[in-house]
């Protein structure tokens, strides 16, 4: 059956991304009837927010810039505050397909984090080098705690239920990589569940992530630091799911 | 050691002395970081009042050269001050965040209590000076 997409809510981190906000706010008001979309300005300074809250959306306007983390901490308190029993990350440069909302709010009923992956076979997103190795190992070590096979650990689409909502929106990691690869972690310890679905990657609007070998190898050492300090960092408690409902 | 170089010495670390006491009184220098200070200022008086001390401690320690235990236990005191610094930055960077998250979430709650009276989203934008008198 899946969360009511009533009781979902879209958290959109964005920063400088006037562009395109505009366009992906409407797309996914109009592909997800119902839904309430927060569009998390991270302190940018090219109008994002009025071209979000011109296109239909909530916006939490940051004073300053905080990184996804932050920002989606942001998501997950205003969750928290007013009920909502899940949050779905979507990219502000839409590059993920609003249509596949549904698919990974169907594994919520089953599990606390689901993830939209991006090489699991739909899709030709291809990544190559250093990068591709990075995120084979990242997802092998982040596999083993998660007692789940996953392929993208690194995706920044996901949906997250009441459980991980409530352990979000008080522990949510600013660092760089902190809102992929360590939130993982930090769930997977708590105890939260999580699973992944295919999902196919859009073009973004502007620009493609850059594949220089030097940047690919810079990528890598920081991901593995960022992976070995989110074992080192105590365990969180688990939320209890009673205290969750509201 | 000529009287020279002993008064000197004395003169330094009462200089430091006064410099950290006059910070904490005028509150300009909380307690918890001035706690290294005086300590270090505290240790350099002794070391200058009494140089044979030094000579006694570095044997103790097992150390040749006595001016070497000056060197390591200065470079210990900003050593540690550095990382006590390091970690009070991280303290102060946890809480900006939760302040600049806070008042994202503010801003949204008055903009939506705001917004009841002006109707569904029609983009209109508070003026700097907050002077947005619309119809009530």
């Amino acid at each position: 059956m899946g969360t009511a997409l009533g009781q979902t809510l879209i958290v959109m981190p964005a920063y400088n991304e006037s562009q395109s906000v505009g366009r992906v706010v409407s797309e996914t008001c109009a592909t997800l009837s119902g839904i309430t979309v927060l569009v998390v300005d991270d302190g940018s300074t090219d109008g994002t927010g009025d071209a979000a809250r011109a296109a239909g959306a909530l916006v939490a306007t940051l004073p300053f810039n905080l990184g996804v983390g932050g920002a989606m901490r942001v998501g997950f308190r205003y969750a928290a505050e007013h009920g909502y029993g899940a949050v779905v990350q979507i990219d502000a440069d839409g590059q993920h397909d609003p249509r596949t909302v549904a698919a990974l709010l169907d594994q919520l009923d089953n599990y606390d984090i689901v993830i939209g992956a991006r090489f699991a076979g739909e899709g030709a997103y291809v990544m190559r080098g250093p990068r591709r190795w990075a995120s084979k190992v990242l997802a092998w070590v982040i596999s083993r705690t998660a007692h789940n096979r996953l392929s993208d650990t690194t995706s920044g689409f996901r949906a997250s239920g009441p459980r991980a909502i409530a352990l979000f929106e008080r522990d949510y990691p600013a660092e760089y990589l902190g809102d992929t690869i360590e939130s993982l972690v930090l769930a997977c310890r708590a105890g939260l569940t999580v699973t992944q679905v295919p999902t196919a990657m859009r073009d973004r609007s502007d620009g493609e992530p850059s594949q220089s070998p030097v940047r690919a190898a810079v990528y890598l050492a920081r991901a593995t630091l960022a992976l070995l300090f989110a074992y080192v960092h105590p365990k969180a408690v688990a939320p209890r799911t009673s205290e969750v409902s509201t | 050691m000529n009287l020279r170089a002993y008064l000197f010495g004395i003169a330094a670390a009462v200089f430091v002395l006064i410099v950290v006491v006059s910070l904490l009184r005028r509150r300009k220098l909380r307690e918890r970081h001035a706690v290294w200070w005086l300590g270090a200022g505290v240790l350099a008086l002794i070391a200058g009042a009494f140089p044979q001390s030094l000579t006694h401690v570095a044997d103790f320690v097992g150390i040749d050269l006595p001016v070497n235990l000056v060197f390591f236990v200065s470079i210990t005191i900003l050593f540690l001050v550095s990382l006590q610094h390091a970690a009070e930055l991280t303290r102060l960077e946890a809480k900006t965040r939760d302040l600049a998250e806070t008042v994202a979430l503010l801003e949204l709650r008055v903009r939506e209590l705001g917004g009841e009276t002006l109707g569904p989203s029609d983009g209109i934008q508070p003026t700097p000076d907050g002077g947005s008198e619309h119809e009530r």
